[in-house]
């Protein structure tokens, strides 16, 4: 009788009973591990690894800073920003390059017959169901000196000595760009399959040249596809750790590289900690301002 | 030059001149011919319809025109330039697209302004322009609008003032009304008619619509299958067809199979007709309008019988069955003479002179 009494309460006292799971896996799987990082990074290093439970500064300040062992001078860890740097500087340079070899391929699938269409997407998810390390580890095999670039460059007789790829930053490049093109080409398939293509004959007969109808028509219309697919593939890439360790070889590390070596050989986890946080952070201001510079140039605004 | 007065004061320059257009689609045994051999001569000025069945290939002359489609055959020229191979961009001719087209991106005033921009017009003339264009079509209030806000016959007006905006020599407009109600588009019908008075500009309407193409045109080009039957003013259109496909397809009309007999045609009643034979001998059809069929309850001419009488308010429609089983259908004024009903036995007199004998 209560019930019939006072429906929408009992109604809402429901939702919230129902959705209860959901909001435990939130708490514990999303929030959870995020508190213990944050309370981490503030706390005194352990001996060997762990923590001891003593609130410190010093995870915070080793992010940015180095102390002299000797003299205790402060100086700008400089090794650490230009971690920060290249990892930066290579998500950028991979979010541009999956961009400018995805839209092509998303186009060309788009513009298939509705039959073939399934085919090509399955062709270009296939390598999301192999190991990562195992696809990385083929790349390794493609451009190492011995491998099959260079062997066939050799033959051609195009160079006399293997190029060094492997090792480098631009190991590192092709594979990341290989690895999240994928994560580039769905968001922007969907978006361009969404596309009117009468559009670009309005365009062309508005007077408007080939590369004027990409510029003024294609690209402001799947922009929401462009702006996921970049979100896609930089936030991964920014924090990537299988790629850089085995095709950059250890020395060329990135961000997620560095915060390993802290848990581990470094052990130095409130560093780790910290420096996980500030990820977290630089993701989320990426995001933001991204966000906002893409609905800036909305036409109403 | 006074280009609303029909085609005596047309100028007599010619804007587009289309000679021996053919499009084939694909190759060898599937290829489809969506235009045979069109030859056409539209002038500068003129309000000029293209009219016929679905799939008659109206639309692709029309694509040929915009430069979107390539022609197989033939050539086209715009005021006596070559333009068969020119891209869209380099045509002086805009177009009205069935689904509007408009960029969903842009607003109201960037979309009118969007080819003046392409084509290099500073922002302040651009401006002005789109100012001017949007007045023309009543829709000022609506500049900063998106496409998206406005209803289906306000972006109807702005396709045609993105089409006008920049203009162009030539006008083409690809059934721009077929999604409109019919309120919205008688009054988009007179709308047209009256932007082409007022621009001066050449309109190329392609439309399946007889009833629009016969208010709204200066010249008319009944197409079928690919090909160009009849070109002519609506009047010479409706008045003397060429064939049996443009008499039926424009307006109602009956066909009665007959033999021209002594100067005379003998339709299947067994009567004789004394219509304009034209010098034709032999089989020959007789297109009769409704109207110029009337009814009366004497004897007349021919004999009939009442087989359907519709009622449209004023005019009634009776359909009446001749002795050799043919049908009739005339159209009465409603209020003119005693009613009949079915199974009335009539007489039935045809205006002679104003039967069209097409060759069987």
């Amino acid at each position: 009788m209560s019930r019939r009494h006072t429906p929408g309460r009992s109604k809402g006292v429901n939702g919230w009973l129902l959705s209860t799971p959901a909001l435990i896996l939130l708490l514990l799987a999303a929030s959870g591990p995020l508190i213990i990082v944050a309370i981490y990074s503030v706390l005194e290093k352990g001996d060997y690894s762990g923590v001891r439970w003593i609130l410190s500064g010093e995870g915070w300040f080793r992010v940015l800073f180095e102390k002299d062992i000797f003299d205790q001078t402060i100086s700008l860890a400089d090794a650490n920003l230009s971690i920060f740097w290249r990892s930066f500087k290579l998500s950028i340079a991979t979010t541009v390059i999956t961009f400018a070899f995805g839209l092509p391929t998303a186009w060309f699938i788009a513009t298939r017959p509705a039959k073939s269409r399934a085919f090509w997407l399955f062709l270009i998810t296939i390598p999301f169901w192999t190991n990562l390390l195992i696809r990385t580890f083929a790349i390794m095999e493609v451009i190492r000196n011995q491998g099959i670039l260079n062997t066939f460059l050799m033959h051609s007789g195009l160079i006399s000595e293997p190029i060094q790829i492997l090792y480098t930053d631009t190991a590192v490049l092709i594979g990341m760009t290989y690895v999240y093109l994928p994560l580039m080409v769905l968001p922007l398939y969907a978006a361009i399959d969404r596309f009117d293509f009468r559009l670009i004959e309005a365009g062309y007969d508005l007077y408007a040249s080939r590369w004027q109808v990409l510029r003024g028509v294609i690209l402001p219309i799947i922009k929401p596809g462009i702006i996921a697919g970049s979100i896609l593939v930089f936030i991964p890439s920014l924090g990537a750790y299988v790629t850089p360790r085995v095709l950059g070889g250890g020395k060329n590390m990135m961000i997620g590289n560095f915060i390993e070596l802290q848990f581990g050989q470094g052990q130095n986890w409130p560093l780790g900690a910290a420096l996980s946080t500030v990820l977290l952070l630089v993701v989320l201001v990426s995001l933001l301002v991204y966000t906002r510079a893409s609905s800036r140039d909305n036409p109403n605004g | 030059m006074n280009p609303q007065r029909g085609i005596c004061s047309l100028n007599t320059d010619i804007a587009v001149d289309a000679r021996n257009v053919g499009k084939i689609y694909g190759a060898g045994a599937g290829a489809v011919t969506a235009l045979g051999d069109v030859s056409i001569a539209i002038e500068k000025g003129e309000f000029f319809t293209l009219l016929g069945p679905s799939g008659c290939g109206k639309t692709t002359l029309l694509r040929c025109i915009a430069g979107f489609e390539t022609p197989t055959t033939g050539t086209i020229h715009l005021s006596g330039r070559d333009i068969t191979y020119d891209p869209p961009y380099q045509r002086p001719v805009n177009t009205v697209f069935q689904s509007y087209a408009l960029f969903p991106h842009l607003t109201v005033a960037q979309n009118v302004g969007f080819g003046l921009k392409m084509q290099g017009t500073s922002a302040a003339n651009v401006a002005n322009a789109v100012e001017r264009v949007l007045a023309l079509v009543k829709l000022e209030a609506f500049a900063d609008r998106l496409p998206q806000q406005l209803s289906g016959g306000q972006q109807q007006r702005v396709a045609l003032a993105r089409a006008l905006a920049p203009e162009p020599e030539v006008l083409l407009l690809d059934e721009p009304l077929s999604a409109l109600d019919l309120k919205l588009r008688k009054e988009m019908q007179s709308e047209l008619k009256r932007l082409q008075t007022e621009t001066g500009i050449t309109f190329i309407f392609v439309t399946h619509d007889q009833e629009e193409a016969l208010t709204m045109s200066n010249r008319i080009g009944v197409m079928s299958a690919g090909a160009l039957l009849q070109v002519g003013t609506p009047h010479d259109i409706y008045e003397s067809p060429v064939n049996r496909f443009v008499a039926d397809f424009i307006g109602e009309t009956n066909f009665l199979e007959g033999e021209v007999e002594a100067g005379q045609v003998r339709i299947g009643t067994g009567d004789l007709l004394g219509v304009d034979l034209d010098g034709q001998t032999g089989a020959v059809t007789l297109a009769i309008r409704p109207e110029q069929v009337s009814v009366t309850a004497a004897d007349a001419q021919i004999s009939g019988k009442i087989a359907e009488a519709t009622y449209l308010g004023t005019d009634t429609h009776y359909t009446i069955g001749l002795s050799d089983g043919s049908h009739l259908v005339a159209r009465v004024q409603s209020n003119s003479a005693a009613a009949f009903s079915v199974g009335d036995t009539v007489g039935v007199a045809i205006d002679a002179k104003a039967v069209q004998v097409l060759k069987s």
